[in-house]
């Protein structure tokens, strides 16, 4: 053990100030969010009725927000699984100009992908009302990641033997695809599954420009609170947003820690989402906040 | 069996592939084309460099999003080799505090400096008790700029603690016994070894800051920053055009600023994304 020098003290000192200004304001917002009069500060008493009253409000879009992002969830895994699966297989240029496609909506800002399916779509009526538009916004910017995760699951794990011996066995590709493939990609489902509702539950750039009155996600009503609300009850819905995503972000920090590589078909350093810990992944991926 | 296999793999594949074609490459191709459709035509594309208004909107974004690349670069740099190197009580605790923040959408962040620098704001408050003077900058460049800081370090820390982690102890431990100064080891040794990790989360950075609209839009109501300009010229002034062809020229940016991200990444981090 090396004896602490200044050096350590100021660096931590240093590290301690970056930790408290990425906290202070949060706790400061949980706590506006609970105080009757943050003017006043705590002394004026805790409550729950800016929470009521978010709830009164704003309910709707919570209940939007769980919606689409359960949807957004099923079509990922339905349409990603099976694209992973493919790109994982097939090496070659055709699979690699597809990969580049489908992730590219991550390295376009948010309100470009909006915009170009305003101008392409918005016209029809029915579409552009529905909860469905935004979901396509949202299928679109989160495809990615179930992708990549399960790609990532899918090159750590020696699948072509697997499949072998199931077709040495006599299973059709549909029985080794569901019965062999999709078992194994498991950790990777769950992983990308994390992501996907995550940032579903959170997107505001794209759903901002395709939201329309009748249809507010929770990330839209709180850019509404915080322009036209009293504080306290922009906090009160920043509170309840946490309280959504917070057991999300704890599950990817306990799940994902970095861990062992498990036994001798994993291949090493060829799973980002394992090797690196999901939320280093995360931090390398997500393009926007 | 490969050549069998073919058409099954098709298949899976065509509905990620019918998704991303009708979705997205039609509505971005038609974007492009759209912003041609302009009263000046393809020249829009030359215009929104031209046209003094866009143009400042242009360096403002540059300007800030480099800022802030450069800040957090400097902030998690000296945090994530601080935890990277050292054992502590309380470290993990941190560095869940420095990485939490990742999920939360922009307009959350725009709202938490509201919490420390608007006008019921902590800063405000601490300023007006030690200085009588209430100090609020949430709705400017600088509370602008405390945003993207907030929100890129969390992405940028982590990155530096991956590749931070890969680093040569023997190759700091031979420059010290020949008698270089701890200063020298980190210009000499420690920077250069972290410099393709500190590129490859700059550019990452950058792009962020470039593309965010979630904080400037709760901040920015008087600034202009590319991303409101193009709100406000496509929903309050209705100029299409003008709004398509700077989308387009916002998505170069940041589609060249991963992709370095990208070609750095390579080198120091398992990218096999």
């Amino acid at each position: 053990m090396r004896r602490r020098t200044w050096t350590f003290y100021a660096q931590f000192a240093f590290t301690l100030l970056v930790c408290l200004f990425l906290l202070v304001p949060v706790v400061m917002s949980v706590l506006a969010g609970v105080t009757v009069n943050f003017l006043q500060g705590l002394g004026s008493g805790l409550t729950l009725q800016w929470v009521y009253e978010v709830w009164r409000l704003y309910s709707d879009t919570i209940f939007l927000s769980l919606l689409i992002a359960i949807a957004c969830l099923a079509t990922t895994i339905v349409i990603g699984v099976p694209a992973a699966y493919v790109l994982a297989k097939r090496g070659g240029p055709v699979a690699r100009m597809i990969e580049e496609t489908l992730t590219l909506p991550l390295a376009i800002p948010g309100l470009a992908i909006a915009l170009a399916l305003l101008i392409t779509y918005g016209g029809i009526r029915e579409f552009r009302a529905s909860w469905v538009f935004i979901l396509v916004g949202h299928v679109l910017y989160t495809l990615p990641f179930m992708i990549r995760a399960v790609m990532a699951v899918l090159s750590s794990i020696n699948f072509r033997v697997l499949e072998e011996g199931a077709a040495s066995l006599g299973a059709g590709f549909w029985q080794r695809f569901f019965g062999v493939i999709v078992p194994n990609c498991r950790s990777g489902i769950l992983a990308g599954s994390l992501m996907v509702v995550t940032l579903s539950i959170g997107e505001f750039n794209i759903t901002w420009m395709l939201h329309t009155p009748l249809t507010k996600t929770l990330p839209v009503g709180l850019a509404d609170s915080y322009a036209s609300m009293r504080l306290e009850i922009g906090s009160a819905y920043t509170l309840v947003f946490l309280v959504m995503i917070l057991p999300l972000l704890v599950a990817m920090q306990v799940w994902a820690q970095p861990r062992k590589r498990r036994a001798a078909v994993a291949e090493p350093e060829a799973d980002p989402a394992q090797s690196e810990g999901l939320t280093r992944y995360v931090a390398r991926e997500v393009v926007r906040p | 069996m490969r050549r069998q296999e073919f058409p099954y793999l098709v298949i899976l594949i065509l509905p990620a592939m019918i998704i991303a074609l009708a979705f997205f490459l039609l509505p971005v191709a038609r974007l492009a084309v759209v912003a041609g459709t302009g009263p000046s035509g393809m020249a829009t594309y030359w215009t929104v460099l031209t046209t003094p208004r866009y143009f400042e909107a242009l360096v403002a974004t540059v300007v800030l999003a480099a800022t802030v690349t450069f800040t957090t670069l400097l902030i998690a740099t000296i945090a994530g080799l601080f935890l990277e190197r050292n054992r502590f009580f309380g470290r993990s605790m941190l560095i869940a505090m420095l990485t939490f923040p990742l999920a939360f959408p922009g307009v959350v962040v725009g709202f938490l400096v509201i919490m420390l620098a608007g006008r019921q704001g902590l800063i405000g408050q601490f300023t007006e008790l030690v200085f009588q003077d209430r100090l609020v900058f949430a709705y400017s460049m600088a509370g602008l700029f405390m945003g993207y800081v907030y929100f890129s370090i969390p992405r940028v820390i982590l990155t530096i603690m991956a590749a931070a982690e890969k680093l040569d102890a023997n190759l700091e431990e031979a420059a010290r016994s020949l008698g270089a100064s701890q200063w020298r080891v980190v210009r000499d040794v420690i920077l250069p070894a972290l410099m393709p990790a500190l590129i490859a989360s700059g550019a990452i950075a950058f792009a962020t800051a470039m593309g965010a609209f979630g904080t400037a839009f709760t901040l920015a109501t008087n600034i202009d920053v590319l991303p409101m300009t193009i709100y406000t010229e496509f929903t309050l002034r209705a100029n299409i055009a003008s709004a398509a062809a700077l989308s387009i020229v916002l998505g170069l940016i940041t589609w060249i600023a991963l992709n370095v991200a990208r070609s750095f990444a390579g080198t120091t981090v398992a990218a096999a994304g």
